[in-house]
């Protein structure tokens, strides 16, 4: 130690590691411009690894009752759930369900999947609805099937149905000439366990998203929303974003909604309650009617635990802390010149308009999830993405064209961890490229200034796509 | 037959250390950036030889599960049960290689994944028709493929291979949901139910164990121009020395401390162990502890008794920082001492209140990895911070 100047030993040691990239995120201190923490997509709540696992760590610095709480959310999230029965852990799913687990579909904390053409939807399940709305605004349930298609059913019960895709290629050209091919689905019904479809219902497929970095976007103080759409609409040049309002069930009320892909949430307490039910067939204590309808019931009735809700509140809270305590991955490669070339173009297209790079967090009892600058680059407003991408069915003030803007965050971890690059709400892009371009409606012209960039541009924009 | 040219690729192995990267005495006196390429080589050497341990440990159980099919018995079933035991707890010691996308997270999943939904494979209490082995309508054929594809599918707890597939076809479900499975060797002799499916898919998983340990060991091996290894000593210091720092930070705080130990200790459910069908847990663990400390120190013992001896990642804090290196130190040893006085079995451990003996031991472990995680965690810091100097 002696031979060395403490200096050059500082220096060297410095060296070792100029860029902190353990599982936790460290702000670099000798940063001085934003671009130097650029990597931190979650400010704080940033981890660092690049492996299939890279979705489900937990926020760095939880404390011990969180990190508990966390690790038994896991293994609720994880684990299969059994049919009402033996009193064991994990009893009295479905009697209608479209999975298992939570896993089955957020697939290591990422995205499903669509099935192979012709094959029934799994990881993507289909809202239904019918004309009207309900008393508090929302979408009007089908009769005799509910709010949801439920593809799988326990022992002696019936499934209600099985939703297969089909695909129709629509060719089209990039401004260079190159060619492209975007696949538009159709879905259609088989199976019909319980009798027709109402006459107009409306069905509307949806991923199971990556769900990376919830509690920081609950963070996010509804007035700083409020002020990028009040901006979006001031600039008028014809993306204007807004929030959607929706009923909160524990307060009784109207409340903005920030998850989902309409925003039909207003948290990640209700968005979970409600996958528990609609999708698993269980009840919390914050919904604790089965998702079966009175036609249902007849078979339905006689298979459902009474009494206690099937997940107790003490899981719902484990589960609902472990959905919002899953932290962001950083970005890599934030220095590569041509990720900076893509980012710059990001911007020129347009891009970054809705998917906005920064938003702040206020108040958190989480104090890792509180006073971060992160970087989901979405505004969560909802906004037209025209025909092309329109399920024709509204929810609460999100119409049949609008989309609330997913965070990017993670994007470019999906094909590690998720294998596979399917992308939008119902994964009928097979990449990026095409997700871009199914883009339209106030996308349309960022959608254009994209197709007629040079291939090396296109090229670049991608590379930057895949650095978050 | 199989086991000596293994054997004799272990012992080449471990002679091949470079004689630069051994002795943590002269590396001392050498300079930081001298140090960081020593610790890395060192760390690689560390690494391919407990792959290639953990590969002949597959082999050798590899050949019990063969000789268990060729003739079930009471004593085949027995050696090929000590053969998983030996093979899985010799894994254990390299988990903390995972966690940067290094080669062992390509095939992880397919490799080590838990908790099993044990009615996934085969019949079960209550279920006696379940699993892929009794669903002869829908999979007529065992194949590798079919198993691979149906792992993890629909759900992470659908796990169709890895080491816990096998540990549940050695096994079965302990009865009473308490202690070690009792499966009976006549499940894999002749007029058993389905038997020609469940040895067949016993087999393929065994060899599909093998195959990835392969692929694993292949990309760790000296002498290879273009294989992974090859790619992590020659790349920045920098970013090599943050990917043992994130397998060892990881696998200490997330993994062993939460998904391990927290979440049996929260749930007190006794499958929220990995070793549920064959009750070893507490084993591993303890592998799992010494394959950190492994690194930190720089040192590993083949099976075969020969000593990797180099510098780690304590050597280098000694440089750096000789308070720190010590306090880690003391606390990586803390750690696998924690671990060790867990009283087995774990679903005995995981009992009882919170003032019960083996509950506070529990709690003790849990504290110590993830305060090691924490300690990992700031030699990046630590280091970091020194960038303003």
């Amino acid at each position: 130690m002696n031979s060395f100047p403490a200096r050059l030993i500082a220096l060297s040691a410095a060296l070792l590691l100029a860029t902190p990239r353990v599982w936790f995120a460290e702000t670099n201190p000798s940063a001085t411009t934003v671009e130097s923490n650029a990597e931190l997509s979650g400010g704080k709540a940033s981890v660092f690894d690049v492996s299939p696992k890279a979705f489900g760590f937990p926020v760095p610095g939880l404390n011990e009752d969180s990190r508990a709480a966390f690790f038994v959310g896991h293994s609720f999230f994880q684990r299969n759930w059994v049919a009402a029965g033996p009193p064991v852990p994990r009893a009295g799913l479905g009697p209608l369900f479209n999975a298992r687990s939570c896993s089955a579909c957020h697939v290591n904390d990422g995205r499903g999947r669509p099935p192979e053409p012709g094959q029934p939807l799994v990881e993507v399940l289909v809202r239904l609805s019918i004309p009207g709305t309900d008393a508090h605004h929302g979408p009007l349930p089908d009769p005799v099937y509910g709010g949801q298609i439920q593809g799988q059913a326990i022992l002696g019960v019936h499934p209600e149905a099985d939703i297969v895709a089909t695909y129709v290629e629509l060719p089209g050209q990039f401004g260079d000439g190159e060619a492209f091919s975007l696949r538009s689905p159709t879905y259609s019904v088989t199976n019909l366990g319980y009798g027709p479809l109402a006459a107009k219902a409306l069905l509307s497929p949806r991923v199971a998203p990556v769900i990376v970095g919830m509690g920081l976007l609950e963070a996010v103080p509804e007035s700083e929303l409020r002020a990028i759409a009040e901006q979006q609409a001031l600039e008028g040049n014809g993306v204007h974003g807004c929030l959607n309002s929706v009923w909160d069930v524990a307060a009784g009320k109207m409340a903005i909604g920030r998850f989902g892909w309409k925003a039909e949430q207003p948290s990640v307490f209700q968005q979970t309650a409600t996958a528990f039910n609609e999708d698993m067939g269980l009840t919390t204590p914050l919904l604790p009617q089965e998702n079966y309808t009175k036609t249902e019931a007849t078979v339905c009735e006689t298979k459902s635990l009474t009494g206690q809700p099937e997940v107790s509140a003490k899981i719902l809270h484990d589960v609902v802390l472990y959905s919002r305590t899953l932290a962001v991955p950083a970005r890599r490669a934030v220095t590569n010149a041509n990720v900076l070339r893509g980012q710059r173009l990001f911007q020129q297209t347009g891009c970054a308009v809705c998917h906005l790079p920064t938003l702040h967090t206020g108040d958190s009892d989480i104090p890792q999830l509180a006073h971060q600058t992160i970087q989901p680059y979405a505004d969560l407003l909802l906004h037209d993405m025209g025909d092309g991408l329109s399920d024709h069915r509204p929810v609460f003030d999100a119409a049949g064209n609008d989309w609330r803007t997913p965070p990017l965050w993670g994007i470019g971890l999906v094909s590690t961890v998720d294998g596979h690059t399917f992308f939008l709400h119902d994964g009928r892009a097979r990449n990026l490229t095409e997700a871009i371009l199914w883009h339209g409606g106030e996308a349309q012209a960022s959608r254009e200034n994209y197709r007629t960039l040079s291939k090396s541009d296109r090229d670049a924009l991608l590379a930057f796509l895949n650095s978050l | 037959m199989k086991a000596s040219p293994v054997l004799i690729s272990i012992v080449l192995t471990c002679l091949r250390i470079p004689p630069a990267a051994g002795g943590a005495d002269p590396m001392a006196k050498a300079g930081v950036p001298e140090l960081k390429r020593a610790v890395i080589a060192n760390y690689a050497a560390v690494a391919s030889a407990s792959y290639q341990d953990s590969l002949a440990s597959a082999k050798k159980l590899q050949s019990a599960v063969d000789a268990l099919l060729a003739k079930a018995s009471e004593k085949t079933l027995a050696a090929a049960r000590r053969a998983w035991l030996s093979a899985h707890q010799t894994y254990s010691l390299t988990e903390t290689f995972r966690f940067y996308n290094g080669p062992i997270d390509q095939v992880e999943a397919l490799l080590n994944s838990w908790p099993i939904d044990a009615s996934y494979i085969d019949s079960a209490a209550d279920a006696p028709d379940a699993g892929i082995v009794n669903a002869v309508s829908n999979y007529p054929t065992i194949s590798r493929a079919l198993v691979i594809s149906l792992n993890a599918k629909d759900g992470k707890q659908n796990i169709s291979t890895g080491f816990h597939a096998i540990e549940f076809l050695l096994w079965g479900q302990p009865p009473g949901g308490r202690g070690a499975g009792n499966r009976s060797w006549h499940d894999y002799a002749v007029g058993a139910k389905n038997v020609q499916r469940r040895s067949e898919y016993l087999r393929l998983v065994t060899d599909l164990v093998v195959e990835h340990l392969q692929t694993v060991a292949n990309a760790w091996a000296s002498g290879d121009r273009d294989n992974f290894r090859a790619k992590f000593v020659a790349m920045d210091p920098n970013t090599a020395l943050a990917d043992v720092l994130m397998g060892m930070g990881a696998l200490s705080g997330p993994e062993l401390s939460g998904e391990r130990l927290t979440t049996a200790y929260e749930t007190k459910e006794r499958s929220e162990q990995q070793d549920c069908f064959s009750d070893s847990t507490c084993d591993d663990l303890i592998a799992n502890a010494i394959g950190i400390q492994n690194v930190f120190l720089g040192r590993y013992t083949c099976l075969s008794g020969q000593k990797i001896e180099g510098s780690g990642v304590f050597g280098l804090l000694k440089q750096v920082d000789p308070d720190f290196a010590g306090k880690l130190s003391a606390q990586v040893s803390g750690a696998v001492a924690a671990v060790h006085d867990i009283p087995p079995p774990f679903d005995q451990a995981i009992l009882g209140t919170n003032q019960s003996p083996n509950r506070i031991a529990m709690k003790k472990a849990i504290t110590a990895l993830q305060t090691q995680s924490d300690l990992i965690a700031q030699v990046v810091k630590l280091l970091s911070i020194k960038l303003d100097l």
